[in-house]
């Protein structure tokens, strides 16, 4: 990618580059319930969406700045009856426009068009390889659906990409997940393992799997990687919480990534909005330019300023900019410190405690034992419950 | 699963999920795919945008040697046809 030379600004904050990458979570609706959900727990407080009319505003207004990849999510964004309009006004303006989708009312006709829309690319997600954990864990009955829905992806010429959320209670599946998605076809399958911010941050104790458990999956999926070799394409990261140094979390806030969520707030990652103390200005009253160059919010961890020890005089700091700010806060309460993850961390023991709690005997059965805290379940009823 | 072989008959064109397109905010050919983007040299974007699917390697090649002014660049297009094949971001149809 091009560096773009830095001006500085009247703050201490270096002017970015183009917002490249544009997140639209079109909705919060969503059919199903997944408790490793990153959307925020308090989603059910989010009323008026945007309307057909403001999405296609702030397409235009990236698109003229330089966005080049839109990731069209939720929620389910099959959930909007206006996701043709979005997907072919995105198209025609240049966007390489991919749909992140459970599937779930993903017919043959809006398929169909999607694909005249100028649709590039679809990621369907699956939460097991059986049906009756992939139901229970995305609380809904949905597998056999979405096996239906992956076999009309190829239909319509489309790459089959499946993404396979991985945590505690399915990681022991791995082979199960990659045989699936061999019969189904794919052609690239994510192993993604879960981020524990939203609801995933909630059930954390019950999803984070163990250090054993994450290794036997690696294994597993190295063999079986060499069996298919390039036929079908595995990606699997190792889960943050089993590493030693943090991600370099959305390459640095504010630097190329924007989410606009359903209510029209910009955020410079999707789960930003709960950093304490930052007014993220909303596209009814702000342009791209002015949110994405201007806005207080958006400059607030832009370059090291912002920096605390043991990252403001790291060497490694310009490689993952002290890791995911979100994660720093929910483990930390201080967004400004390092990601826990980082063993120069002086928190690095929020992370590793975590861990070692994992190291527990595996549930027998999917449904948590009855001194377990039971898994709570991505629902605007829940949503309410946690936050009347 | 070897690339396909090739030869100057071949008709190559973009991979499936790829898609190539001028960029003017890069200044540059950029092909783009989920969540990422490679942004091509001049020769390279010269390459691909003539890869329809319908056209030869023989003939895009001609193409190029008029185009440019230039001769003997048939090893150079195999060669960068031959790593595009490898990389998915073209297809033989």
């Amino acid at each position: 990618m091009a560096e773009n030379p830095v001006n500085v600004q009247a703050g201490s904050a270096p002017r970015p580059g183009p917002p490249l990458w544009l997140l639209l979570e079109l909705t919060y609706r969503c059919p199903l319930h997944c408790a490793f959900c990153y959307n925020p727990t308090d989603f059910a407080r989010t009323t008026a969406e945007l309307d057909t009319d403001e999405w296609l505003r702030v397409l235009r207004e990236a698109r003229a700045l330089g966005a080049v990849q839109l990731g069209l999510s939720g929620g389910e964004p099959l959930a909007r009856d206006d996701l043709e309009p979005i997907v072919t006004e995105a198209h025609r303006l240049g966007f390489y426009t991919n749909l992140i989708t459970s599937g779930v009312g993903l017919t043959e006709a809006r398929l169909k068009a999607l694909k005249q829309g100028g649709l590039d690319h679809i990621q369907l997600s699956f939460q097991d390889s059986t049906q009756k954990m992939n139901d229970f864990l995305s609380s809904t009955r949905t597998f056999d659906l979405k096996s239906k829905v992956a076999a009309l992806i190829k239909q319509y010429d489309y790459p089959m990409v499946l993404n396979v959320v991985l945590h505690r209670l399915n990681i022991d599946h791995v082979e199960e997940i990659l045989e699936m998605a061999l019969k189904l076809g794919a052609d690239y399958v994510e192993l993604a393992n879960t981020q524990y911010y939203g609801w995933a941050w909630h059930n954390r104790e019950q999803l984070l799997p163990s250090l054993h458990q994450v290794r036997r999956a690696e294994q597993t999926m190295q063999r079986f990687r060499e069996r298919v070799g390039r036929q079908m394409q595995i990606y699997f990261v190792v889960p943050d919480y089993f590493e030693r140094r943090p991600k370099a979390c959305m390459n640095g806030l504010g630097s190329i990534f924007l989410t606009i969520a359903p209510d029209g707030t910009a955020l410079p990652c999707h789960a930003a909005r709960m950093l304490p103390g930052l007014q993220f200005p909303n596209v009814r009253g702000a342009s791209i330019r002015e949110i994405w160059y201007d806005s207080a919010s958006f400059n607030h961890f832009r370059g090291d300023e912002w920096m605390k020890e043991p990252c403001r005089s790291c060497p490694e700091k310009t490689r993952d900019f002290g890791g995911c700010r979100c994660q720093a806060y929910l483990l930390t309460g201080d967004a400004a410190n390092a990601d826990p993850v980082c063993d120069l961390s002086p928190h690095h023991h929020l992370v590793t405690e975590a861990v070692a709690r994992a190291d527990r005997p595996e549930p027998a059965s999917p449904r948590p034992a009855a001194e377990e805290k039971p898994l709570v379940f991505r629902s605007p009823r829940n949503s309410s419950t946690l936050f009347p | 699963m070897n690339a396909p072989l090739i030869d100057a008959t071949s008709r190559p064109q973009v991979g499936r999920g790829f898609r190539l397109q001028w960029e003017a905010a890069q200044n540059a050919h950029v092909l783009l795919y989920p969540e990422g983007m490679i942004k091509l040299n001049g020769s390279a974007g010269e390459i691909l945008k003539r890869c329809d699917g319908a056209t030869t390697i023989a003939d895009i090649t001609a193409d190029l040697e008029r185009v440019f002014a230039a001769s003997n660049l048939t090893d150079d297009v195999m060669r960068f046809v031959t790593m595009a094949l490898e990389k998915k971001w073209l297809r033989i149809p």
